[in-house]
């Protein structure tokens, strides 16, 4: 479980997280979704302790997130990020396969290309990508690298930053699929932030909704629709006017 | 009376101010040198890192070193015995040309010519890595990014860089040996006998610890900057140019206190 107590976070005067509460269970599926600029990732790498945050807690499984032994915690995690960051000097097996070819999940060269391959797979990529460079692959390709590198370990915990943007609306339901698939069969609890209102419906178990720093709404997803939060219901249906602000 | 004692009391502040924040940045990479010193020293180690590494630092600096050594050295054949001949001393020729380029131009200028070629790509490189969320990524896969980007290059540049200077200096003397013999009419043979006979031990190890220096201020400036990249394009190209300054201003620095204590105690 992840709890998130009266975090905040700030850059300069630019106070992007003011007190964000949020939990998430075991085994569950959370979206966060909001604007642009509005913390999201920001919020994902406090939990990793990627950015500090400046107050608050973070609680994994009752253990503060800061605490105690760094490498024990992040091998309990998979992550996508936004932008993809893969690490541009190696081949596509090898970032897939980075975490499985040192450290305590250390295996031989051959059986962590193979796994790497069978991860490709899973994220609609054929084995001939394995050997190519990144900078060689669409970004949307990029993506499902990053995707794939994220589960390769399957890991407890897997946070997805914007899994779908920048895909066609199939690959994007192939990913969607595949992230409810991992969250359902392997048990693990993901968080994913998304723009994507296809993808929150396919994907989440509950949403939580990020405005001004705070968290301005969360239910699960059925109650979405009927929220009766006008800044929810602004955001789902894309509307331009309303309580959030267009210009931003 | 008041204005001249405010713009005072301003330009102390900002003295003040200039000097403390040279002390934290001292404090800083002083804290990021012992970093990379205690990850150098506990596993794991990355051996295929360090190898690409001690390729790009050493390896592939050999060319720009040889080139800029052997025009060095045959300028400075030629300034020596154009100088030398003003009082009758043409003849020193070898000895100050081994001395000089063993004792001062060959660290120093491969130490520059490391700044320019290393220095620039590692802190580019490194930034770029920053900016794109692959420092971030290297830490959520559980590996330290000082032992897997930092350590690989500063030991790479503190076992090449002396390497390179010894070949810069033998390239730089064959440089004046070449010039001198070609064009200065010095006999070959009594040429390499003055430069070998004149050169002591000490000027050899002075050279060599001045390339160790010099090559670990060029990785760790290089390595620092981009670890400290700031966001976007602009980012990565403020901490290239700042990583090759302040390697140059620094190699620059410790090879005159270097100077210092092998030949003045
Ligand atoms: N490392 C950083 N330094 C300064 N500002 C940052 C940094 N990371 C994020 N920000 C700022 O925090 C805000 C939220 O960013 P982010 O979490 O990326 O938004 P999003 O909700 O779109 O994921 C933005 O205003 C961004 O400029
Ligand atoms: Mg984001």
């Amino acid at each position: 479980m992840i709890r998130m107590e009266g975090v905040t976070k700030a850059f300069g005067d630019n106070r992007v997280l003011r007190d964000v509460d949020l939990e998430i269970e075991k085994g569950s599926s959370m979206v966060i979704i909001g604007g642009s600029g509005t913390g999201k990732s920001v919020a994902l790498k406090c939990v990793l302790g990627l950015v500090r945050h400046d107050a608050g807690r973070i609680l994994v499984d009752g253990q503060d997130a800061g605490k105690g032994d760094r490498d024990a915690f992040l091998a309990r995690f998979g992550m996508l990020f936004q932008g993809g960051a893969l690490f541009d000097s190696l081949p596509v097996w090898h970032n897939v396969a980075f975490r499985l070819m040192r450290g305590a999940l250390k295996r031989p060269r051959e059986e962590a290309r193979e796994i790497a391959i069978e991860k490709l797979r899973r994220v609609g990529l054929k084995p001939d990508v394995a050997d190519r460079l990144p900078a060689e692959l669409s970004g949307g390709m990029q993506k499902r690298v990053g995707l794939a590198r994220a589960i390769a370990a399957e890991p407890e915990i897997i946070f997805f930053d914007e899994p779908t943007t920048g895909l066609d609306p199939i690959m994007a339901g192939v990913i969607n699929d595949l992230i409810r698939e991992i969250v359902t069969e392997m048990g693990a609890t993901a968080m994913t932030i998304t723009h994507d209102m296809s993808s929150v419906r396919a994907i989440a178990d509950r949403v939580a909704m990020l405005h001004d720093g705070v968290i301005q709404w969360t239910g699960p997803v059925g109650d979405m629709d009927a929220s009766g939060d006008a800044y929810v219901d602004q955001f789902i249906h894309g509307r331009a006017e309303g309580p959030i602000a267009a210009v931003r | 009376m008041s204005t001249l004692w405010r713009s005072l009391r301003a330009m102390l502040g900002a003295l003040g101010r200039t000097v403390l924040g040279w002390l934290a940045a001292i404090g800083r990479v002083g804290f990021f040198f012992l970093d990379t010193l205690s990850h150098m020293l506990r596993p794991p180690v990355y051996g295929r890192e360090i190898f690409n590494a001690l390729l790009n630092v050493g390896w592939l600096s050999l060319p720009v070193v040889g080139l800029t050594a052997i025009f060095t050295g045959g300028a400075l054949a030629l300034q020596i015995y154009a100088g030398g001949s003003r009082f009758n001393a043409e003849a020193v020729v070898p000895q100050i040309v081994a001395i000089g380029m063993v004792r001062e131009l060959g660290p120093v200028l491969v130490g520059l010519m490391i700044a320019a070629r290393v220095t620039s790509s590692i802190a580019a490189e490194i930034a770029t890595m920053k900016v794109t969320e692959q420092i971030d990524a290297l830490v959520t896969l559980s590996t330290h990014p000082i032992k897997y980007l930092v350590v690989p290059r500063v030991l790479a540049g503190l076992i090449c860089v002396p390497l390179l200077v010894a070949v810069g200096d033998i390239i730089g003397i064959f440089g004046g040996y070449a010039v001198a013999v070609q064009n200065l009419g010095f006999n070959a043979a009594i040429y390499l006998i003055n430069t070998v006979d004149f050169l002591e031990p000490l000027d050899v190890i002075s050279s060599l610890v001045k390339g160790c220096v010099f090559g670990g201020i060029a990785t760790l400036m290089g390595c620092y900057y981009g670890m400290g990249s700031g966001r976007g394009a602009q980012g990565v190209g403020r901490a290239t140019k700042g990583s090759v300054e302040a390697a140059a201003v620094l190699i620059l620095a410790a090879n005159f206190m270097l100077t210092g204590v092998f030949f003045s105690l």
